[in-house]
Formats: structure tokens, sequence, C-alpha cells
């Protein structure tokens, strides 16, 4: 990675306040012309936050601003909305959702950088009143694409895409702007599959090789190690270090975020030879765009942790989406020795199954609520528990409330001010575990979870799945974990059916060899 | 079947007020040349105002109660006009002219009213229209005559302070678009379907891209009215008795053509990404702000010409009430056709228009006929305009916490 070493942007001495709370102490960071610079740190270390000060985000100037300065290019400069950063040439993919469900990909591609052409009226009364050029539209966005690799039709809504495919838009606007100096990346890899990432990264490469800087935020840390020149490591706000990646290792980071060393999830053996089949799945087919199931058929035992895994769009999403009737489907679905109905979220949650689905981007929180309601809301919707009975009608119960929001914050570990505290004031990866609590406060009797663990760092990660181990143990609730990450898969479960072309390739022993694995993801039958 | 279910449950208010008024038709026992003349006229009367309110639904701020300002604006237009004595259409552009800068004014003001109060706008604009009509009572009630000079014995109450409760525009503003051209509707039907025609021809020789369903459907509609038209030219019949204001029908068209036009320009795009989505908007760099002031000043511009042309079609006015009556109205109207807070399109308004003024005109004979008593029908149009405001609104708050919890329940 050559660099001649001129500086692009330099952040001295940034500080922020939220409402007197201090997330950030006297951050420097500086990034050179053409350089990955790679930032790393738990959830709410402040990672977000001093990328919206860098992208004159309005939360941070309805909030009071921020300490220290910035300078761009060898100049200082004042960024107060992201109008501003755009016009020195700063990109951003934001970690939250920022597309128009309702538009086109190209529409949104474009947004606010449509291509115009003249008309009568436009000549007359000002550029406000040119007419939209759709064609040049279509082809801009067709070619930002195209830089990506990505096969989108460009004329497609937004609302129905595969998230990995609204992360891809999102990065295709960026690419699409002209005069591009600096891109903020903020964990665009949190909902990617790893094969997709992969595609990302190479991306990143060429872009830097263009003389683009970046800043690249991620929780996997393999990520970082393969494209950045240097990383800055955050802790609870402050700058813990700041390396260039040939002086630390991935292990070294891991210890500089958390603040001590990680061990790796225990595994466990269990005979399930003599368990009762608890969810039984034929011909079980689901529309999903980009995530077709053609034919699966699945035995799932009672108190068992299943796994699916899989290549990206080969299918394995749609699986829990089917069957939790988030997709139309069609098959047979037997829960517990009845018939479950297929398209039917409703019937299917009330029966006792609950589903963390992958797409957990802005969807499904109630931003405004607190934490402690955003995680008992569908308890209470679904199976109306913590409610008090008086009679007539009935009441929220809420100490019961309390106890459980403060359970779930101390074991996964949610780091915010307290249960009442706003879920919008939450850093992304503690809205995940939000999301994850409110799965677990259904207390179903099976539980999809779809990559658990995306966007919550390494630490976080361990607590997550410990949290499904002890459930699995305790309550014997059965678990179905579907995820892009096979270590993940081979730490906890004990069986891991692979997935391949909307089909089950093979079920295989977490043990077994990678080779095996391989094999199956590869779409190759398995030699039993 | 689920699509036809679908269709209906979506439609379902315009469907109840086809039935409605089919059934009013019937009872009333009209005749259809005279309900023609009627409604072609109420038509040409208030289609302009309803469409002023498709650009604020665009822009994300829903019903904007406030056009009641920029029919004050026009109202105040014509008064200044009519005393002046200008008639015909030289009257009504310079009405349009002096409406103008005052609507302006109004928007710009309301906008900015309306970025301190997000997500609030509706009930915002409602109140602001209440507010701004005691002002407008305290300067034509009090200050007329008094501190604003005004001599003229037809329009000023005989104390000499404050204007009449009622204005005539007979001898002045009344009918002077109307007039321009007026075509019996035969006609008017036959010349119809003959652009018709044209258009479609020219579009499907151009491009092959328009559906073959829908070019037949559209041909046979062209050959259907050419061939009834002059079968009624031909036979005399009472049809040709209805005259149909052209004038006015160019003006709304011309607006259609407009708002179909400002919704492919840039700023038409804005105005809809703002209103999708405010933050995602503005992190892409729009000024939110000002793209919504912008769609309160069109609206107000708008609704200031509709006032103008629904009283000149009227030709008379009462001072203190008519700008009150055309906003709620006009929201209903809207409303019937099938819009909702969160969109409303071209056909929705016209259609709406149509449906809500054929209750409109069937109601008090329909009451007649069944309860001897017009007056029941009137109540009943009255009862209709504001329950459908309501309902909708109710089932806009409903839909929206549906839309939350159904969100809540896709994530668990
Ligand atoms: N709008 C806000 N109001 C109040 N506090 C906030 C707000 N946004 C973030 N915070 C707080 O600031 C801290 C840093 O959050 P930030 O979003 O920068 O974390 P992050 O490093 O991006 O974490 P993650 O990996 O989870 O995305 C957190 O403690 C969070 O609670
Ligand atoms: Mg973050």
């Amino acid at each position: 990675m050559e660099r001649n070493g001129r500086s692009v942007l330099e952040m001295k001495n940034i500080s922020k306040e939220f409402y007197g709370n201090k997330v950030l102490k006297g951050i420097n960071l500086s990034v050179q012309e053409g350089e990955i610079h790679g930032i790393v740190g738990e959830n709410g270390a402040g990672k977000s936050t001093l990328m919206n000060i860098l992208f004159g985000m309005s939360v941070i100037h309805s909030t009071g601003g921020f300490e220290g300065s910035i300078e761009f290019l060898g100049k200082p400069v004042r960024i107060s909305s992201p109008f501003d950063a755009m016009a020195l040439g700063i990109g951003m993919v934001h970690q939250e959702f920022m597309l128009i469900p309702g538009y086109s990909v190209t529409e949104n591609i474009k947004l606010n950088r449509e291509i115009t052409k003249d008309n009568f009226f436009s000549k007359i009364l000002g550029p406000g009143l040119r007419t939209l050029d759709w064609d040049s539209m279509g082809q801009d966005a067709k070619r930002a694409l195209s830089k990506l690799e990505m096969d989108i039709d460009e004329w497609a809504r937004i609302a129905g895409l595969p998230v990995g495919h609204m992360q891809f838009v999102e990065i295709a606007r960026e690419l699409d702007k002209q005069n591009l100096k600096l891109l903020v990346f903020d964990e665009p890899t949190a909902v990617l599959t790893e094969s997709e990432a992969d595609r990302l990264l190479s991306t990143l490469r060429k872009l830097a090789e263009t003389g683009i800087s970046i800043l690249f935020i991620t929780h996997r840390l393999h990520e970082i190690m393969e494209v950045c020149d240097r990383i800055t490591v955050l802790r609870d706000g402050v700058q813990v270090a700041t390396k260039s990646k040939s002086e630390t290792t991935i292990e070294e980071l891991a210890r500089l975020m958390v603040g001590h060393s990680i061990e790796s999830v225990g595994k466990r053996k269990v005979n399930l030879s003599e368990r009762k089949t608890i969810l039984k799945v034929r011909d079980l087919r689901v529309l999903m765009p980009g995530e077709t199931v053609q034919k699966v058929d699945l035995d799932i035992k009672e108190g068992e942790i299943f796994g699916i895994g899989g290549l990206a769009g080969q299918g394995k999403i749609g699986i829990a989406n089917g069957i939790m009737g988030l997709y139309d489907s069609s098959g047979s679905v037997e829960f517990d020795d009845k018939l479950l109905p297929l398209n039917n979220p409703r019937e299917v949650l009330k029966r006792g199954l609950a589903f963390l689905s992958e797409d957990r981007r802005g969807v499904g929180l109630l931003l405004d609520m607190s934490v402690e309601m955003n995680i008992v809301a569908p308890a209470i919707e679904i199976h109306r528990k913590f409610l008090k009975d008086m009679g007539v009608f009935s009441v929220l119960d809420r100490s019961q409330i309390r106890a459980f929001a403060q359970d779930m914050i101390q074991k996964l570990d949610i780091r915010c001010l307290g249960p009442d505290q706003p879920v919008k004031r939450l850093s992304g990866g503690n809205q995940q575990k939000v999301c994850i609590a409110k799965a677990l406060a259904l207390e179903p009797k099976l539980l999809f979870v779809s990559e658990p663990t995306r966007g919550i760092d390494i630490g976080a990660k361990k607590r997550v799945l410990d949290t499904l181990v002890e459930l699995n143990q305790k309550n014997g609730m059965t678990i179905v974990l579907t995820s892009s990450e096979l270590a993940e898969l081979r730490s906890i479960c004990d069986r891991i059916a692979i997935i391949s072309e909307g089909r089950v390739m093979g079920i295989l022993d977490p043990d077994a060899e990678d080779a095996q694995f391989g094999l199956l993801m590869a779409g190759e039958y398995a030699v039993r | 079947m689920t699509q036809v279910r679908r269709f209906l449950t979506n439609n379902a208010v315009s469907i109840l007020f086809v039935v409605i008024g089919v059934l009013g038709l019937r009872v009333s026992g009209l005749s259809l040349p005279f309900f023609l003349e009627d409604i072609v006229n109420r038509l040409a009367r208030n289609s302009f105002m309803v469409l002023s309110l498709i650009i604020p639904v665009l822009a994300g701020l829903g019903l904007n109660f406030a056009i009641v300002l920029g029919a004050m604006a026009g109202q105040a237009a014509i008064i200044v006009v009519t005393h002046w004595k200008i008639p015909g259409l030289g009257g009504i552009l310079l009405s349009i002219l002096l409406a103008f800068p005052l609507a302006v004014v109004l928007g710009i003001l309301t906008g900015r009213l309306l970025n301190r109060a997000r997500g609030k706008e509706m009930i915002t604009t409602l109140i602001l229209g209440f507010f701004s009509n005691g002002i407008y009572q305290l300067v034509f009630l009090l200050l007329v005559g008094s501190v604003i000079p005004m001599k003229n014995d037809v329009l000023v109450l005989s104390s000499g302070v404050g204007l009449r409760t009622s204005i005539d525009l007979t001898g002045g503003l009344k009918n002077g678009l109307d007039d321009l051209l007026r075509i019996p509707f035969p006609v008017c039907a036959a010349v119809t379907g003959i652009v018709l025609l044209g258009v479609y021809l020219t579009r499907f020789f151009r491009r092959r891209s328009v559906r073959l369903g829908k070019m037949v459907g559209i041909g046979l509609l062209a050959l259907f009215l050419i061939g009834w038209g002059l079968f009624q030219v031909y036979t005399r019949s009472m049809f040709n008795f209805v005259r149909v204001p052209v004038g006015t029908f160019l003006i709304v068209l011309g607006l259609c053509v407009f708002i179909t036009f400002f919704t492919r320009t840039k700023l038409g795009q804005d105005m809809r990404t703002v209103g999708q989505d405010r933050h995602i908007a503005e992190v892409a760099g729009i000024d939110s702000d000002r793209i919504r002031i912008i769609a309160m000043v069109m609206s107000t511009v708008l609704a200031s010409i509709g006032q103008i042309v629904f009283l000149q079609n009227l030709g008379t006015f009462s001072t203190y009430g008519s700008h009150e009556q055309a906003g709620m109205f006009a929201i209903a109207a809207l409303l019937i056709g099938g819009a909702s807070v969160a969109k409303a399109t071209i056909g929705q308004a016209l259609l709406g228009t149509l449906l809500f003024h054929t209750m409109f005109i069937v109601s008090p004979l329909a009451g007649r006929t069944l309860f001897g008593d017009a007056q029941l029908g009137e109540f009943f149009r009255a009862f209709v305009a504001y329950g459908i405001i309501g309902l909708s609104l109710a089932l806009h708050s409903w839909k929206k916490q549906m839309q939350a919890r159904e969100e809540a329940r896709r994530s668990v």
C-alpha cells in the first residue's frame, strides 16, 4: 500500500458529551491519502459518534456540538451539516439504514444527486424545475453497482431486497460520487455474509489504490488485519492506541479493545438419538428474494442447538423466514406434533416459536421508547406477559418488567445508562443486543436466531453465545442458529446443516473436518 | 381473489360513495341532463382547489388545512377587484396577480411555523386556519371603512364600517373564466374522444411499451365518447343544453399537467424524498426545511387561484364564510377520492370532487323524497364532510400504529 504521506484528515483532541455523559475524550485521528484506517472498539466505545462528528450529523449539533478541531487537506474546516461534509469530498456509509424503502435502487443511489436536463420552465424559473433524466441515472446506478460486481436490478424497489443487497446499494451510492476524497464505512460488513464481505474488502483496496482514503469500522478483526494500514483502538471513549498493521496482531487488538483477554465459548456434548422431534419440516419452499428455499426437509430434536450454514444467497436465511411466515412459503411444518400454519406470523408466535431476524437495522425498535419497554413489548403483545390482572382490565407489571430488563442488560452486557434510557441513545451494537433480549423475553419453546452476533463486539459476542447455551441447558429451549460464520456455528451447535441452492446438502457434526464443510458449501454431496 | 379483496379494502371509501351517489341519484328522481349540468359546473368550480392539496401531501405535510389562508388571499383580491369594478377575464387575472404576493407571504409563514411543529403539521394547519380567520374578520369587519378607507355603498355596510356579509359578483367577475368558451356537452364529449384517441395513437406508434389491454380500453372509450356525442348532437337531445365551461376546465387541465410535470423535476423529487423520510433526506444534503416551505407556498398560491376560480363560477360569496368551507370541503373531497394523509394523486382528487359533489346534489333531493324534508339531506352532507375527515384522520393514526406493531412483530 503506497502512501505519499499527504495528510487528508486530521481530527485533533476531539471530545463529545451527550447530556453530561462523556463519550469521547480527546481523540486524535489522522488519515493519509490512500490509507485505509481501521477503527475498532467495543459496542458503545464511541466509534460512530466520532464519525458522526466528521460527517456533521445533526445528532451531534443538536446535542451541543463537540470540542476539538478538524483539518481537511491541511486546512481547518467547520463541518456543521452532512451537506458541508459532502462538499469537502467526504462520503459515509452509515451504520443505520439510510435508504428509502419505497424508492427504486436508482433513486436511492442518485439521492439528491439526480441527473437532470433542461426544459422550458427550468430556463425561466430556475434549475429546481429541471426534469430528471431517468436513463442516465439508471446507467450511473448500474455502473456503480458493477464496480461492486453486484448484479442487482437498478429499477427494483428497495423494500423486499435482501439486507446484503441493501448494504451494497448504500455503498454504490458512495462510489457514484465524483469528488470523493475520504470515505467512511461504519460497520458495512455487519449485515454481509463472509463472501459478500470479501467482495467489499477487495473493493476497499481498489478504492484506496486510486488515492481515496478510507475509515473502516468493523467488529470482525480479521477484516481489519486484511485491509487496514493503520488501526485506532477506542475503549470507553478513550483512544487506547493507534498502531500500524505490521506491529500488531488480532489478539493484541482484542485485548486493547476489551481490556482483558477473551477465552472461547466452551463446547458441550449431548446425546440426541433418544430425543423427540420437535420441528418436522417437509418440502419447504420459500420465495424470499435472493435467498430462495427450493426444497428443504429437516427434523429438529427437542432441546438441541441446530446450526444452519452455507454461502450467501443459497437459501439458509430463507428457512427461518419462511417458517415464521414472513415470506411466502409452501410445504408442511409440524411443531410439537401439530401442523403449523404457514404465512401466518402471529399464529406461529402464539404457538411458542420466536425469531431473531438477520435484518435488524432500523426495523423493530421503537426508537423513542425505553430499553425495557422495547424488550418486553412483543411479549406483552403476543403472550400477554408482564401484565397484572386488575379484574376488568390489566396493567403493566412495572417491577417485573424492570427486573427482567435488568437481568437482560447484565447478561447481554447492554451498555446503557439504565433500563429507562430511550433506545435511540444507544450505540448501534447495543441496540442489536436489545433486539436479542426482545426475542428472549418471549421465552419461546423454539427460537430461530439468525446472525445473532452481527454488529456485536468480540467481548459481547461470547456473552450472547453463552446466554444462548445457558437458555438451552437450563430451560431446555430448542435453538436453530443460522449464521454465516462457521466458527460460530461450530462453537455451540450440536449438528450443522449446510444449505446450497436452496436444499440441505448434508448435516454434519460440529467436529467434522473443514474439508467436509467446504465440499457441502460448494454444493457437493458429502460422503457419509 | 386476493387481488379483488385488496382492491375493495383499499378503495372502500370511494366505492361507498359511488354506491351512495348512484342510489341517491335514483331516489332523487333527477334526470341525467339536469344532473350533468350541475355536476359539470361543480367540477369546474372545485377541482382546482382540491388539486392544490396534492403537493403538501407529496412533501409529507399531510392534509393542508391551511389552504384556508390561500382562499382568504384569493377572496381579499376579489374584494379589491370588485371594488375597483374591473369585470370579466381582466378582473380575474388581476385578482390572481394581487393574491399572489399575499399567498406567497402566507405560505412562507405557514411553512416556517410547520418547521417548528414537526410531526404535528396537520393540527397546526387546522389551528392556523382558525386563527387567521380571526385576523381576516378583524380586517374586513372592523378595519375596512375605519382605518382602511373604502367608500362603496354596495360592498360596505350602511354604517360605513365593515363589509356586507355577502358579495354578489354579477356584472363583475362572475363567470369571467367560464364564459370564455362554452360548448354543449355532447360536442365536448366527442372532442375529448378525438383528443384521447389522437394522444394514445401517437404514443402507441412512438413506443411500443404501452400495454395492449389498456390501449384497447382507451380506444373503446374514445370511440364511445365520439359516437355518443355525435348521436346526441344529431338527435338534439336535452344533453345539448348542458354547456361546459371549457375555459375553466382548461385551467384545471393546465394544473394537472403542471403537477405531473412537477413530480418529474428535481424539486418534485426532493419533495417526495423529504416526504418519505426527512432524516435520510437531510443526511443526503437536502435542506428539508426549505423544501417544506416551498411546498407550502405552492399550495397556498394554488389555493388562492383555486378560490378565485371557485367564486367566479359561483358568482356570489359569503364574505366571512366561503373560505372556511373551501378548506374543509376540498379536504373531504380529496379523501373521498381515496387519497390518504400520505398519498394523493390527481386521479383521486378529480374522482373525489366528482363523488363529493354528486352527494351534494342528490342528498337534499333524496332527503325530500325519502323524508319529505330537504333539510335532512342538508344535515347529511355536512355530517359526511366532517365525518369523512375525522374518520380518515383516525384511520391514518390507526394504520401508523398497526405498522409500528407489525414492525415490532417482524423483528422477533
Ligand atoms: N443520540 C445519543 N444520545 C445520547 N447518547 C448517545 C447518543 N448516541 C450515542 N450515545 C452514547 O454514546 C456512546 C458511544 O456510542 P457510539 O454509537 O459512538 O458507539 P459505537 O462505538 O459506534 O458502538 P457500536 O459498535 O455498538 O456501533 C454510547 O455510550 C451511547 O450510549
Ligand atoms: Mg456504531
